[in-house]
């Protein structure tokens, strides 16, 4: 069974390789979010360092809807899903398998790009090591909610744009506590544990919940 | 071993495509599906194979592992050829054997069984209809399953692929296997069970 | 050489062959000469030491632009024309452009670093390579997205063209946003006159680059154009093998 889960993550990890370049749309749009920003704010150095952290959070979470639709419904009309159900394997695991892949491809080189974006916004040392550490753990929260959308559009043959509107509201949470502490780290009152052990929470939940509502609603929906 | 279907009913999106079917195949027996188009020919495998749930009736396979589920004793090919055009050929059936388990034939061995060992590094986007079907086909080989589901294994093969199909299905059978097959095309196969649907229920 | 003799593949190739190891010696002598010159050089009376970084970031601009430029032509040989190398040497120019326009980009926020204080500051001149950047990494995406080479060539003729007549709005509207709100904190740096001395170097510098540029389009050209030879090649074996 481990095998097997590994060979889906190899595969998925590999197809996004040879596909369009794996992650590296995401992280040019992830760019082209943070490059937008400061042509709307104007370029105030010292307002675009102070809302930084939060460009750095909306920029990886739009990059990071981008391609979730792909997941389930790429697999679905090439009749590999079919290949997918009629192994042993119980379902939540290779959804959770298929998750970490597309986080491995589109999640962690937005965690990779962070720093470098984060200079560009004018973030001190401190606000950078915070931004990047938060979205290391948030991202896998964005990627296994987003497993629930990608499921839900499988039969959709332009599920895109639907996928990110049924997901956006439930990533609010890893929103709010990884801009929150991000910013903590920088203005001392605030402590930085409480937050982040909250987004690591709801990582760590979203592990479990994304993969079994996803294969659940697989279970519902194919035909 | 004996694949059993007793008061079986199929209903897709509000329409009753078939209800009250039943039959038995036994191993080393082949079941023709035959029917006109809309009939529930891949319905009914899809139901075999436990990728659509039935609105009725009850699938099992006697004298089987009692853990496995019919669809994970099965194997099944559809329409779709379940294959990755950025994957090599030898690729694509690499990644069906860690799914499906080995204990079957090696990869070149079933490549060779079907014609395409020459092919085996090439991206699978590059071959023609036919060849992705004898692709689709050596998953049949290399992890060997009592329960060959078929839903029309002929579509594009030439004549000589044709002739493939009909060998390796009789020795799949005379080896105690069992399969469904739903065509249109007559299979050379001896020990054929064959039923028919029509349109709104059984002919 | 006609135009038209340079559209033979094979004329090309043999081409490529003879010119590649030239601009390559011709690159490496004018760059080393260049190094010495812009070590040799006096301090700016301004920016210091850090002036010698200028030798590299601004022909890397120029570079950046220039491929953007042969780019462009290239395209309109390919929409109008159907120039059977057009779209090769617009496909090969693509990369190289965005890797001098991210050595651009990165020796800007290592020269900003001791002139502005920070890495970036979003100065004008410097916003607008960044936005030529992400068009080019557009570009790249494009013709990684589209599996046939003669498709792929097609959509990215577009864009680019698009794209290049969008430049100068882009750099327009940036330096009117920029002025807009200009912050008094920032220094701008550069006046319209260069010393003679700085002024050497520098030319040498962009003359190799020039070079260097041209060195490794052709050999991407080439490889290019072996690369399609091999792809065709696979699809006729197998098409062979099927019919067999």
């Amino acid at each position: 069974m481990i095998a097997a889960l590994r060979a889906v993550l190899a595969r998925d990890v590999t197809l996004a390789f040879r596909v369009g370049g794996g992650g590296g749309i995401g992280v040019v749009f992830f760019l082209a979010v943070v490059t937008i920003v400061p042509f709307a704010v104007g370029p105030d150095l010292p307002l675009i360092a102070r809302i930084g952290p939060a460009v750095l959070w909306i920029g990886a979470l739009l990059a990071s809807l981008l391609g979730l639709d792909r997941i389930f419904a790429a697999d679905h009309e090439d009749g590999s899903l079919d290949l997918l159900l009629i192994t042993p394997i119980p379902l939540e695991a290779i959804a959770a398998a298929k998750g970490v892949a597309h986080w491995i491809t589109t999640g962690l080189p937005l965690v990779v790009a962070a720093p470098l974006l984060g200079l560009l916004l004018g973030l001190e040392p401190q606000a950078l090591a915070a931004a990047t550490a938060t979205l290391l753990v948030g991202t896998p929260a964005l990627t296994f909610l987003g497993l629930i959308g990608a499921a839900l559009g499988v039969a959709m043959p332009r599920g895109g744009l639907l996928v990110a509107v049924l997901i956006l509201p439930l990533t609010i949470p890893i929103l709010i506590f990884g801009v929150a502490a991000t910013t903590a780290a920088v203005t001392d009152p605030l402590p930085f544990g409480t937050p982040f052990k909250l987004i690591a929470a709801l990582s760590l939940a979203s592990f479990v919940l994304g993969p079994i509502a996803a294969a659940a609603a697989l279970r519902q929906l194919r035909d | 071993m004996r694949l059993v279907a007793e008061d079986l009913a199929c209903v897709r999106g509000g329409r009753s495509l078939f209800a009250g079917l039943g039959f038995a195949v036994h191993a080393g027996e082949a079941l023709i599906v035959t029917g006109p188009n809309g009939a529930g020919k891949s319905s009914l495998l899809r139901l075999l194979a436990g990728l659509l749930p039935p609105a009725a009736g009850r699938i099992a396979l006697e004298d089987g592992d009692p853990e496995r589920s019919v669809g994970t004793a099965a194997h099944f090919v559809g329409h779709l050829d379940a294959l990755k055009g950025a994957l090599t050929v030898a690729e694509n059936l690499g990644f069906a054997r860690a799914l499906l388990g080995a204990g079957g034939m090696e990869i070149e061995a079933a490549l060779a069984a079907l014609g395409l060992e020459r092919l085996a590094e090439f991206s699978a986007r590059m071959l023609s209809a036919g060849q992705r079907r004898r692709l689709a086909l050596a998953r049949l080989l290399i992890s060997p399953r009592p329960l060959w589901l078929l839903d029309e294994p002929a579509t594009a093969l030439d004549a000589d692929g044709q002739e493939t199909l009909a060998r390796l299905m009789a020795q799949h059978l005379s080896g105690g296997g069992l399969a469904v097959i739903a065509t249109h095309a007559a299979l050379k196969i001896e020990r054929v069970v064959e039923i028919r649907l029509g349109v709104g229920g059984i002919a | 050489m006609a135009l038209l003799d340079l559209a033979n593949p094979h004329r090309f190739l043999a081409l490529a062959r003879a010119f590649i190891p030239t601009l390559a010696l011709i690159a490496a002598v004018l760059l080393a000469l260049g190094l010495v010159l812009g070590f040799r050089a006096p301090p700016d009376y301004q920016q210091g030491e850090t002036v010698r970084i200028m030798f590299i970031h601004v022909p890397a601009a120029w570079i950046a632009l220039g491929a953007y430029s042969l780019m462009a032509i290239s395209t309109l040989g390919t929409l109008v024309w159907r120039h059977p190398l057009a779209d090769v040497a617009a496909k090969a120019a693509a990369p190289i452009g965005a890797a001098f326009c991210l050595l651009c980009l990165v020796t800007g926020a290592l020269w900003g670093r001791p002139m502005w204080g920070a890495y970036w500051v979003w100065d004008a001149r410097l916003t607008s390579v960044l936005v030529l950047f992400l068009i080019y990494l557009g570009i790249l995406a494009l013709w990684r997205a589209i599996e046939d080479p003669g498709q792929a060539g097609r959509a990215v003729a577009i864009l680019t063209l698009v794209g290049f007549l969008n430049v100068p709005i882009i750099k327009f509207s940036v330096d009117w946003w920029n002025t807009l709100h200009q912050p008094a904190s920032v220094f701008r740096a550069g006046g319209p006159t260069i010393h003679p001395a700085l002024l050497t170097p520098l030319v040498i510098t962009a003359a190799g680059f020039g070079a260097l540029f041209l060195a490794l389009h052709l050999a991407a050209m080439r490889n290019e154009i072996l690369r399609r030879r091999v792809r065709s090649l696979r699809l006729i074996a197998a098409a062979d093998v099927e019919a067999r």
